[in-house]
C-alpha cells in the first residue's frame, strides 16, 4: 500500500486491506464466534423466559431476531475499535495518510459480513425455538433484508463506533447514541421479516416495501460515513 | 388527580423547570467568572 | 433570575435584563390568560388550557435544534468557523432538550386528561421522544473532553447526523403506524377552534417562549465562553508554572 493520495484506488485499496485485517483478526481471535454468537442465542433464550407463551413466541420472533442483533451489534462495534485504539493503530493509518473513507468502508464491510453470520444464525434459532419458519419466496425476502438491514447497521455502527473511540465512557455512551439512530432498520427488518415467517398471515408481497426502507437507510448512512468519518477521526 | 391538577401541574412543571435551569445557567458563569479576568468578556 | 442584583454582571447584559423583566410580566400574563381568563375549548374542555405552555414548547424545542444545525454548519464551513458557533450550538440543544421535556410531559398530561393514557405511539410523539434521547446523546457527547476544536467538531458532525436521521425516524414510524388503527385516536375529540382570545394566548405562549429561549441561550452561550477562557487561562497557568519548575531545577 505505497499510495498515499486518496484518489478512488486508494480508497479501494485500504478498504479491501482494512476489511481482510478485521476479518483476519476475527479468525485468529474467534471473539464472534466463542462470545457474540453464544451472547446472541442466550438472548434468544432469555426472551423466551420472558414472553412464556409459545404463541406469543411465534408471534414476536421477528421482533425478536433482530433485538438480539442490535444488542449484538453494540458489542461488536465496540469490539471492531477496541482492536485499533488499543495500540493506537488508529491514530498511525491516519497520519500515514491513510484515505479515512477507505478505513471506514473497510471496516464497515468487515462488519457487516460477521453480521450476516449473527443473523443468519439467529434466523435459524428462531426456527428452532420459535417455530418460525418460511418458505423460499420467504427466504429470498429473508437474504436481501438481511443484506440492506446488516450494511445499514454495519455504516451506522462504524461511523458512531469511529466518534466513540476511545473515548472515556465510551461503553456507556455507544448504546445510547446507536438505539435511536437504528430505529427505522429495526422497524423496517421486523416488518420485512414478519412477511418473509409469514406471521399474522401477513403476505410475502408486503415486506418488499420495508425492504425499500432498508436499502435507502443503508444507502444515506454509507455515503453520510464515508463522508463524516474523516472528519470525526482527525484530531 | 383532577384535571385542574394537571392544568396546575402543567404550568409549575413548564416554569419550574425553566426557573431552575435559568438558576442553574447563572450560578455556573459565577463560579466560573471568579477565576477569569474582567476584560476578556467580549458581550460587556 | 435575579434582575436586580448588581452582581448580575457575569453573563448579564442592560439586554438580557431588559429582556428578563419583559418575559415575567409576560410569563405573568400567559398564565393569567391561559388558566384563567380564556375560555375553555368545545371539543377538548378545559385541557386545552395546557396547549397554551405545549405547543410552544415544542415548537421552539424545534427551533432550537435548527439552530444547533446550523450553528454546527457554521462551525464546520472554514470561513465561518469559530468556537462561537460550537457554543451556541451546544447552549441552543441544552435549550432544546429542556423544552422538549417540558413539551413531552405538558403534552403527556393533556393525553392523560383528553385520551385517558398518558402515553401514545403515534409518529409524532414517537418521533419527539427520538429527537429527545437523540439530543441528549449529542450532550453526552459534548461532554467528552478534549481540546474545544474537538469537541466542536465532534459535535458539529453529530448534531449534522442527527438532522439526517430525524426524518428517516419519522418516516418509518409513520409508515409503522398506519399498520395499526391506534392512528386515530389521535384525531378523536381533539380538533380545536380556537376563537380569538385563544388564538392570542397561544401567540402570546409561542412569544414569551421565544423570548425564555433568547434569554437562555444568550446566558448558556456566555457561561460556555466562561469555561472555555477558564480552561484555556488553567492550561496557561500550568504551562507557566512548568517552566518556572523547569528553570528552578535547571539552576
Amino acid at each position: 500500500m505505497s499510495n498515499s493520495v486518496p484518489g478512488s484506488a486508494g480508497v479501494i485499496a485500504t478498504a479491501r486491506l482494512i476489511a481482510a485485517k478485521d476479518l483476519r483478526v476475527e479468525r485468529r481471535s474467534r471473539v464472534l464466534l466463542n462470545q457474540v454468537l453464544p451472547f446472541a442465542l442466550i438472548v434468544m433464550v432469555m426472551f423466551a423466559f420472558a414472553l412464556d407463551s409459545d404463541a406469543v413466541l411465534e408471534r414476536v420472533a421477528p421482533g425478536l431476531v433482530w433485538l438480539a442483533t442490535l444488542f449484538s451489534v453494540l458489542v461488536m462495534v465496540s469490539r471492531s475499535f477496541a482492536v485499533e485504539t488499543g495500540d493506537g493503530a488508529l491514530d498511525q493509518l491516519r497520519s500515514a495518510g491513510v484515505p479515512a473513507t477507505g478505513i471506514f468502508i473497510g471496516k464497515m464491510l468487515a462488519l457487516m459480513v460477521q453480521l450476516m453470520v449473527l443473523v443468519a444464525l439467529l434466523v435459524g434459532a428462531a426456527v428452532v425455538l420459535y417455530r418460525a419458519h418460511f418458505s423460499w419466496a420467504g427466504g429470498v425476502l429473508l437474504v436481501t433484508t438481511a443484506t440492506a438491514a446488516t450494511c445499514g447497521l454495519a455504516a451506522v455502527g462504524t461511523l458512531y463506533g469511529g466518534l466513540a473511540a476511545g473515548a472515556k465512557g465510551r461503553e456507556t455512551l455507544l448504546p445510547l447514541l446507536l438505539l435511536p439512530v437504528v430505529a427505522p432498520v429495526l422497524i423496517g427488518a421486523t416488518r420485512a421479516t414478519e412477511s418473509a415467517f409469514g406471521t399474522n398471515g401477513i403476505a410475502i408481497s408486503e415486506g418488499w416495501p420495508w425492504l425499500g426502507l432498508l436499502v435507502v437507510f443503508a444507502v444515506l448512512f454509507s455515503v453520510a460515513g464515508a463522508v463524516a468519518f474523516g472528519p470525526l477521526l482527525d484530531e | 388527580m383532577d384535571d385542574a391538577g394537571f392544568i396546575f401541574a402543567s404550568y409549575v412543571i413548564t416554569f419550574g423547570l425553566v426557573g431552575a435551569y435559568a438558576l442553574g445557567v447563572i450560578r455556573r458563569a459565577r463560579k466560573s467568572s471568579r477565576e477569569v479576568p474582567r476584560d476578556e468578556r467580549p458581550w460587556l | 433570575m435575579s434582575k436586580h442584583s448588581p452582581r448580575d454582571r457575569v453573563t448579564g447584559t442592560p439586554f438580557t435584563r431588559g429582556l428578563g423583566v419583559v418575559i415575567l410580566a409576560g410569563i405573568t400574563l400567559l398564565i393569567i390568560l391561559a388558566i384563567f381568563v380564556s375560555p375553555a375549548d368545545v371539543n377538548q374542555g378545559e385541557s386545552v388550557r395546557i396547549m397554551y405552555a405545549h405547543v410552544p414548547g415544542a415548537w421552539l424545542a424545534y427551533l432550537a435544534f435548527v439552530v444547533t444545525g446550523i450553528s454546527s454548519v457554521a462551525y464546520l464551513w472554514k470561513r465561518t468557523r469559530s468556537l462561537t458557533w460550537d457554543r451556541i450550538a451546544g447552549a441552543s440543544a441544552e435549550v432544546g432538550v429542556l423544552f422538549m421535556g417540558i413539551s413531552l410531559v405538558t403534552g403527556s398530561l393533556w393525553g392523560r386528561i383528553t385520551w385517558g393514557t398518558y402515553w401514545t405511539w403515534d409518529a409524532r410523539l414517537t418521533t419527539t421522544a427520538f429527537l429527545f434521547v437523540t439530543y441528549i446523546g449529542y450532550l453526552a457527547v459534548r461532554g467528552l473532553g478534549g481540546t474545544h476544536q474537538q469537541r466542536a467538531r465532534r459535535s458539529a458532525v453529530l448534531a449534522l447526523l442527527a438532522v439526517l436521521e430525524i426524518p428517516l425516524v419519522h418516516f418509518s414510524v409513520q409508515l409503522w403506524n398506519t399498520l395499526h388503527q391506534e392512528a386515530s385516536v389521535a384525531g378523536r375529540g381533539t380538533d380545536v377552534e380556537m376563537d380569538g382570545l385563544m388564538l392570542f394566548t397561544l401567540f402570546l405562549g409561542v412569544v414569551v417562549f421565544t423570548l425564555m429561549y433568547v434569554w437562555l441561550v444568550l446566558h448558556r452561550q456566555r457561561s460556555l465562553a466562561l469555561d472555555d477562557m477558564l480552561d484555556d487561562s488553567g492550561l496557561d497557568n500550568a504551562l507557566t508554572a512548568r517552566r518556572a519548575e523547569a528553570q528552578g531545577v535547571a539552576r
